[in-house]
């Protein structure tokens, strides 16, 4: 075939539209396709059953609970210190939020104050956490629309992320690191150094990713006018994160609702205006730069503040140290009680929100007055954010699907609980 | 094998069918994509860069369970989603192997309740159990070895020719 045949039968080729359309004009007939739980693109075990008009997607129901895990439910039988394992597990993409909506709500319960230390140190982990949360956002977004550097970039960072959690408390995801009361254990002293070098690099890197994205027509054209939401819609759904902030409406709770000493640190809240895939990805981005800022802030403040407790002085909350056990018979009385019965709050009621990486993570605890929660309740943003998802989803491709899966940013852990 | 230096420049090697089909088998096993909750992400990270599970000839993840041969329960299985592990085990083709990847898939973890299968052997022959809440990605990676070595001493018909010693 010589070269002119073939640029005749490139020509020849129709556009996807000019299948589609004609296709579509008078359609009625619709086919019902059944997504996941087993599907490479659902994030985990989310199972969609998808309406479909052709290649385009009329409707989608989310069928969730393929990852129930009866969390809540087992933090009943759970005295208030053993519950901080199991949050660790919901949203297993942002563990250290999870601890810290949690921990915040039993402090609020028990009216109990933490060092200054405690709190700056909470901060500067959880803003490394969203960092880590959205790297690998990043790394399976691109995936999905077959870019697989930004992955193996991303995880490469993330990786040094989950080292500093390695070091604070030993575990490098499932970190149970907050405590009622304040931390599991003192920062370490190699702590300062290592977040300093991760700090240093990562602007650098966020402009690697953006370079590889932000103007690859490939990525435009999987990601721009797709999914679009409007900001009214969006609360209407009860849309949060950087889903609600790509709509132009400026709802971060860490400025909004603050907590933590959050309004003491400068950041910007990073917004867009159109609410599509490619918005959300700009959000995010942005929302990593302001991480870091956050995070240099209170590395900054932990040298002004120096060595001090990290816990409560409280003993009925927090267990005595070992060296004070073995000469004192209080504090060896305090230990025992502590890790037999545990402690027990008032009867009342408390909620404590926070921004996770993923949008509004609300803990809601009930007490008895007994030594475990008699309920407590996760407003989980990757819950109710997944029902908006059949309102973006309508009109378009199945294979935008998959885009749009990953720009919601789903965690099924948190999901199904 | 080290068989090269033994059969010289003639061209020919002479080896017995089962090693050179359980060679084959270890060597290029394709296992599925399929993650369940945390230990998915763990599994993730050891496909990395860092960690980078292709030095092992294991970095192809199939989507479809007819082309994988070796499953990783990566994460906890709950009652609704127990039928459908089965199920992608039914459809994968002889010979296949499962990884219980982390202490839900092993055993159930944490979570001794109503919501999850106290250890996903319930549902499937397991082969390898990796330990931990994740389990880092250098214990998966050696769980994966250890199966390689099972493999390796397999007999045709799928029995084991003698009993794997863990080093």
């Amino acid at each position: 075939m010589t070269v002119t045949e073939t640029r005749a039968r490139n020509l020849s080729i129709p556009a996807p539209s000019q299948i589609t359309r004609p296709a579509l004009e008078g359609a009625k007939e619709t086919m019902v396709l059944n997504m996941g739980p087993h599907h490479p693109s659902t994030h985990g075990v989310l199972r969609l059953v998808v309406e479909l008009d052709g290649e385009t997607v009329v409707d989608t129901a989310p069928d969730i609970g393929y990852l129930h895990t009866g969390i809540e439910k087992t933090m009943e039988s759970k005295t208030y210190q053993k519950a901080v394992v199991l949050t660790d597990r919901t949203d297993y993409l942002a563990p250290l939020s999870n601890n810290l909506s949690y921990v915040l709500a039993v402090e609020k319960l028990l009216g109990c104050e933490i060092p200054e230390r405690a709190t700056v140190a909470r901060v500067l982990l959880v803003e490394l956490q969203r960092i880590a949360s959205h790297l690998v956002w990043l790394g399976t977004h691109a995936l999905d629309l077959a870019a697989m550097s930004v992955f193996l970039y991303g995880f490469r960072e993330r990786e040094q992320i989950l080292d500093i959690f390695e070091l604070v408390s030993g575990a490098r995801m499932m970190t149970s690191y907050f405590r009622v009361g304040g931390l599991a254990y003192d920062l370490p002293a190699e702590f300062d150094a290592a977040v300093e070098a991760f700090l240093q690099i990562m602007p650098g890197r966020i402009d690697e990713y953006e370079a590889l994205l932000t103007d690859n027509p490939l990525w435009i054209e999987r990601t721009q006018g797709i999914g679009a939401i409007d900001s009214d819609a969006a609360i209407a759904l009860g849309l949060t994160g950087p889903g609600l902030r790509a709509t132009g409406v400026a709802w971060d709770l860490r400025k909004t609702m603050p907590y933590c000493g959050y309004e003491t640190y400068s950041f910007a809240i990073p917004t867009a205006t159109h609410g599509d895939i490619y918005d959300r990805y700009l959000v995010r981005m942005a929302e990593m730069r302001e991480s870091v800022s956050i995070c240099r802030q209170a590395l900054q403040r932990l040298r002004d503040i120096g060595p001090g407790p990290y816990m409560t002085p409280d003993r009925k909350i927090a267990p005595p140290p070992k060296s004070e056990i073995t000469h004192s018979m209080e504090a060896l009385i305090h230990h025992f009680k502590l890790w037999t019965e545990g402690f027990k709050p008032p009867r009342g009621d408390a909620l404590a929100a926070v921004e996770s990486p993923r949008g509004e993570l609300a803990t809601y605890i009930v007490s008895d007055g007994s030594a475990k929660p008699y309920r407590v309740h996760f407003r989980a943003p990757s819950f109710v954010n997944l029902q908006s998802l059949p309102h973006m989803a309508r009109g378009h491709l199945v294979a935008d699907l998959v885009a749009l899966i990953a720009s919601l940013d789903p965690v099924l852990g948190e999901v199904d609980r | 094998m080290g068989i090269e230096q033994k059969a010289g420049d003639m061209g020919i090697v002479t080896a017995s069918l089962e090693q050179v089909v359980n060679w084959s088998r270890s060597n290029a096993m394709w296992p599925l994509l399929f993650g369940l909750a945390c230990c998915a992400i763990e599994m993730m990270g050891a496909q990395s860069a860092n960690y980078d599970l292709s030095r092992f000839g294991m970095e192809i993840n199939r989507a479809s369970p007819r082309q994988a041969d070796l499953m990783i329960v990566a994460g906890r299985v709950s009652r609704k989603m127990a039928p459908v592990v089965r199920r992608l085990y039914d459809q994968m083709a002889d010979p296949k192997w499962v990884i219980a990847m982390g202490d839900c898939a092993a055993c159930g973890g944490v979570f001794n309740n109503y919501a999850i299968v106290q250890g996903v052997d319930e549902i499937v022959p397991v082969d390898v159990y990796v330990a931990g809440c994740p389990p880092r990605p250098e214990a998966l990676i050696d769980g994966i070895i250890h199966l390689h070595e099972k493999v390796r001493r397999m007999r045709l018909d799928g029995t084991l020719r003698e009993p794997v010693h863990l080093s």
